[in-house]
Order: C-alpha cells, then structure tokens, then sequence
C-alpha cells in the first residue's frame, strides 16, 4: 500500500509541470496595516475587481497575485520587492503608495528587468533621471496635480499663498509642484515630520500669523481627515481658504464630514467621470464592496488593465520584454480616468480635473468634477529622462 | 504674539503628554514595570469615548463613560494578564507588554473595524476664541489645557495629601518595605494600574477630536512618554509634570522657530532641509543631555 502511494506522488510530481498551466505572477506591494491600510485596502480591491473583470485571466493565462504590506516604510518595502522577484518570480510588481517606498524598490524591479507598475506614487527622480523602460505609472508624476492647483489658484487670483506639507519625497514634490505654476507670492512653507506629526497646531498658527489669502496642503490619508479638523478648529475655516492636493477622497471624507464642503483639489479620476469604463468600475464596485472606490482603487484598477494589454500584445510569451514595453507604451487598453498617453517617460499625458465636495440628493457628501483645470498635461521632468 | 500662541501649542502638548506620562511612570516606579501597552489604554480611551458619544449623543458624557470603561479594561489588565509579569526580568515585562498591543490592536480591529473612528468636537467648543486682541485660539484646546491642569492638581492632592498617596510614594521610594508593614500590595498595584490607564484613556479620548481615533494611535506618543518619565525621573509625579510641559514646549516652539533661525545662519534651501530633521530630534537631544548630567532624571524618587 505505501509503496502505491508513493509511486503514485512520484508519478504526480512527474506530471506536475506538463499538465499544470502556466501562470501570470503579480505582485502587489501596498500598505495593509497601520493608519494608512484603507488606502491599501481599496487598491486592492480595485485590483481584484479589474482581476473580476477579466475573469481572473491575464492576457487568457490564469493568474495569481501576492499581495505584501510595505507598512508604510521604504526599507519594509524594498525587502517585500526583492522577495516577490527573487522568490516568488514574479513578472510583475503593482501598487506603491508613496513615493520613498517606490525609489527605495525601484533598482531591484528594473535592474531584473521585472516590469513594475506604480498605481500611485510618482516622486520626480522616476520621471527624470531614474526613468526605467521597465517602469510605467497609471498615475501621475508628483508635481502635476498640485501644478494644477497652482493653475487654479491663479484664476481664483489668489495673490500670495502659504504650503503645508509632509517631509518626504511626495510632500517636496508637491509644493515644488505648486510653486512652479502659482503666479503669486509664497509667504511660507512648512514641512511636518512623516508620518508621525499628527498635531498643526505650530503650523497653523504659524499660516494664520502670515495672513495669506490662501493656505496649500498635501496630506494623503489619515493625517488629511487629522489636518482639516484641526484647520477648521483653528477658526481658519472661511477666514483663508484652502486648496488641496490628495488631501481629500473617498476614504477620508466620511470622517473629514462638513469641514470638507467647498473644499476644492485636483485630480486626474474623479468618481463621476461619464466614460463606460468608469462607469462600470465605480458601479461593480459598490455592488461588491458597498462603498465608493477612491482615486487609488482606480488607478490600481488600471494597472491591472495595463498589464492585460501587454501580456494580450505577446499572446502570452512572457519572454518578449521589449515588445511587451512598446505594447504598454501605447497605452491600449480602456482607463477608467479616459484616454491618455503615455511620455518617453511613461509616464501619462492626461487632463487634470476641478474636484469639489458637495452633498448629493441624500445628503451625503461626495466629490464631484467641477472643471477640467488643464489638458493633455505632461510632467516637467520628463526631459531629464535619457529614454526617447 | 506668534511666541505666544505656539507656548499655547506646547503647553498644551505637554499636557497631554503628562496624562500618559503620570499613569506611565507610577507604574514604572512603583510596581518596576516595562508597561509598553500604555499606548493601547490611550487608543481604548479613545474608541470608547468616540463610541458612547455617538450613542448618547453627548460629548461629555461620553467621555466620562469611555474614562470609566478604560479604568476596568486597565483593572482587569492587571489581574488577569500583568500579575504574572511583577518580579520578573524587564525583559520578560516588554515581551509581555508587546504582546498585548498586538491583541489590543487586534481585538479594536474586530470590534471596531480597520477604519477608525471619528469623535466630533462639540459645538460650543468647536469655535476660535480671541484669547487677547487679535490673538485666536482653538477653544478646545483651551478645553484640555484647562482639564489637564486640573488633574494634575488632583493628582498632587491625591498622591500628597491622602493615604492612598502616601502608599503611592512609599511604594515608589522602597516596595518591599510597604509590603513587609502589611499593605495589601497587590490591590495598591490594581487600583495604581487602573488609575494610570484612565488617566491614558482620558488623554487619548482628549486629543480624539483634533487628531483622529485609529488602530495604533498610541505608539508614537508613547515613545514621548517615555522620554518624559526618563527626564522627569521614574516614578515621580512632579518630575513627569515638569518634563512633560518642557518636553511639549521645545518641541513645538523648536519646530515652529527653528526654520526661521536656521535662516539667518544658511541658505533658505540648506534651512528647509535641515530644520525639520534638526527639529524632530530636538526632544531626544534633549533627553540626551538630562541623561549625561543627570542620569536619574530631573526629580529622582528616593533610592531603590
């Protein structure tokens, strides 16, 4: 009898690889625990809704994510990249939410030539000089949104301005961002410990001392629901207006609440952007999840898509990497934000929208596109990259 | 005036600080115990309180109910996880405690989910009040420096002027000696615990408002803490009050000034670089310098 079995587990091991199909291997590096895991939450399950969409086929091959928490921290997620491509092999690494974990994973992804799809983060090294042929965004480059906030400050003739702003990579490109497209005087700029500095009250006080016509803030997550309050407890609430860049979305309005209303920012998807992908998305998504998907779930819902595209453009050879990156550079398949392009730096090309907070027939509050700010925006650092 | 507002900002930050300090360094001193899970009685402080104040509709009340559930959570702590850990190596105590903010951590996860909670200010507080012309304050803030005050008053009757408190410093000042005249040890520790955990719970369901109600929201204040009790000296009250106020003034006046005097000396990019790091580590340079000059802190109690 044992002899049997074990004749038969050495017949099944030596079957194992010709019948077992092969598989698309994807990595997905996020944050999932800590303040912040609502924001890893939603991208993944974007991703798995897209993965839905696509009845869990990758370009036809059946397909299998592994999922790791960065805990928010640029060595944790340099060691969770490295595992997944030497361990897990996989043929390619989505997600990453901010921008110090990016540059910290970003050599070990492209130095093996493993494809890595950023679903947020866009520190401006990546579009400049580090730029990869093994990289693409479905984002944004960190300095387009808030330089369409600087655009819309100067229409609403803003005069001088005073930037709040966390100390790391994302938080320097952003003011950077916005001072280089805001017309008017900055009178301050302040930067607060990341990501433990939860209290303002130094730097508000310190705005409010300054007397400008308009304060600018970047504050991703939690530390936007903490910022808003604590701005509209300083009594600065209808005294300076605020402009905001990823400060507020659909996970952080429900505790931000009324503080949030008229509260204006930028943002390349809004939740009510009237193409049928996105219609689909966001509708699929309250089927299965209950709730709103945020702007990171839809951009985590492209990357799925983007790497659909190529893996359909080399029917499934794996091996063909160039062709697999002149196919992602198209840009081919249906983005849920609307058609863009993509750079030499691959990064996208694509329109900036007006996003306000206003209450809906129900009384709830939700953000809703206003304007479109600018049009076939391209970052300012993309000809610093050396790829044409 | 701007000096004015940020030793506001401080002061009231140091406050706060001395509310997980105090329950932090009675413990420490008195039983000689590593109690990293201090942080979770904030965290418990605060989900309670935002949790009966949405169901009562009242601030107020909702806070003394949260203050009364993290006083038993922290009873029961004691009892049934902490009474193994007393007389055992410190090491064994960080263990220990570590792994109870694991299961604290875990346990707000399944009841409360992943989320985070949100505890609104209420309304006659939520305004800005001209505290002296042209000069506005949040009157929340107000609020806790004024609650803060008083408790430490309370803290300093209680631990000064009464039996209780009397047992408090003697236990401090030598453990086995108040054991050995007959004073039930172990309930003095339960009832110490608890008190040091309320006063956590209070302190994190104060700042729930203006920060935020979330799933280890403890454990970065906590460190602070720690270097309060170490500057103040452990196990003393007046120690941790003063190195509590101190600590929350350098680090909010260093961080709103520091930029602008860095400018004078440098360039404004070399400044805004170096500023907020230098300022970051402001408090622990501070720590640094007590521990060199005074290696048992600001106010030692007595001698072990």
């Amino acid at each position: 009898m044992k002899t049997i079995v074990v004749a038969g587990a050495v017949l099944a091991l030596a079957a194992g690889p010709a019948v077992a199909q092969k598989r698309v291997k994807i990595g997905f590096v996020s944050t999932f625990s800590g303040p912040t895991a609502a924001i890893g939450n939603d991208m993944r399950n974007s991703f798995e809704l897209a993965l839905d969409h696509l009845d869990r086929k990758i370009g036809g091959i059946p397909v299998e994510v592994i999922y790791e928490d960065d805990q928010q921290k640029p060595d944790i997620g340099k060691q969770k990249t490295e595992k997944l491509i030497e361990s897990d092999h996989v043929d390619f690494i989505a997600g990453y939410i901010w921008s110090n974990v990016l540059l910290a994973s970003l050599k070990p992804a492209v130095d093996t030539k493993t494809f890595l799809i950023s679903a947020n983060a866009g520190p401006s090294l990546i579009a400049g000089e580090l730029c990869s042929p093994y990289f693409f965004s479905t984002s944004w480059q960190n300095d387009q949104t808030p330089q369409a906030v600087g655009l819309y400050m100067n229409q609403k003739n803003v005069k001088n301005a005073f930037l709040i702003g966390p100390n790391y990579a994302a938080g320097k490109d952003m003011l950077a961002g916005v001072k280089s497209t805001f017309k008017g005087q900055v009178v301050g700029e302040e930067y607060t410990k990341w990501p433990d500095q939860l209290d303002f009250s130094a730097e508000l006080s310190k705005a409010r001392a300054a007397k400008p016509d308009a304060i600018f803030v970047f504050y991703p997550g939690a530390a936007g629901v903490q910022f808003l309050n604590q701005y509209a407890q300083a009594g600065l609430k209808g005294q300076i207006p605020l402009y905001t860049a990823f400060t507020i979305d659909e996970l952080t309005l429900p505790r931000q609440g009324d503080n949030a209303i008229g509260v204006p920012g930028a943002q390349q998807w809004v939740n009510d952007l009237p193409n049928d992908a996105n219609k689909k998305f966001v509708a699929d998504y309250h089927v299965k999840y209950k709730g709103s998907p945020s702007f990171y779930g839809a951009q985590s819902y492209d990357a799925a898509n983007l790497i659909n595209s190529a893996v359909v453009a080399v029917n499934g050879d794996l091996s063909k990497k160039d062709e697999m990156v002149k196919a992602m550079a198209k840009a081919d398949f249906k983005s849920v934000r609307g058609a863009f392009r993509y750079g030499n730096n691959h990064f996208p090309i694509q329109n900036f929208y007006l996003q306000n907070v206003v209450k809906d027939q129900t009384d709830k509050l939700v953000l809703k596109t206003v304007a479109t700010i600018v049009s076939d925006d391209q970052d300012r650092f993309h000809d610093k990259c050396p790829m044409k | 005036m701007l000096l004015l507002e940020q030793c506001l900002n401080g002061l009231q930050f140091g406050l706060l600080l001395f509310l997980l300090a105090a329950g932090l360094t009675l413990v420490f001193g008195i039983m000689d115990l590593v109690n990293l899970a201090h942080g979770s009685f904030y965290m418990i402080g605060a989900y309670c309180a935002a949790t009966f104040a949405a169901v009562t509709g009242s601030f107020v009340l909702g806070a003394l109910l949260g203050l009364v559930a993290t006083l038993i959570v922290g009873m029961m702590v004691d009892v049934l996880a902490l009474r193994r850990l007393y007389g055992r190596d410190h090491l064994d105590q960080v263990l220990g405690t570590f792994g109870l903010i694991l299961f604290f951590n875990e346990l707000v996860r399944l009841i409360w989910g992943p989320a985070g909670l949100s505890l609104p200010v209420p309304g006659w507080l939520s305004a800005a009040v001209e505290i002296l012309p042209g000069i506005y304050y949040p009157s929340y803030r107000i609020a806790i420096i004024v609650v803060a005050l008083l408790v430490a008053l309370f803290l300093y009757i209680v631990v000064m002027r009464t039996r209780l408190g009397m047992l408090i410093r003697a236990g401090a000042a030598n453990r086995e000696m108040v054991g050995a005249l007959g004073i039930n040890i172990k309930r003095l520790y339960t009832l110490v615990f608890g008190l040091g955990a309320a006063l956590a719970g209070l302190a994190g369901l104060m700042q729930a408002p203006i920060l935020t109600v979330q799933i280890g929201m403890g454990e970065n204040i906590l460190i602070l803490a720690f270097v309060v009790i170490i500057i103040g000296g452990i196990g003393s009250i007046r120690g941790a009050f003063l190195a509590a106020i101190f600590v929350g003034l350098v680090d909010t006046v260093g961080r709103a000034f520091l930029p602008d005097l860095l400018r004078l000396a440098m360039s404004p990019a070399a400044a805004a670089t170096l500023a907020p790091a230098l300022s970051s580590m402001l408090i622990y340079l501070l720590m640094a310098l007590v521990l060199v000059l005074r290696p048992e802190g600001l106010f030692p109690v007595g001698s072990k």
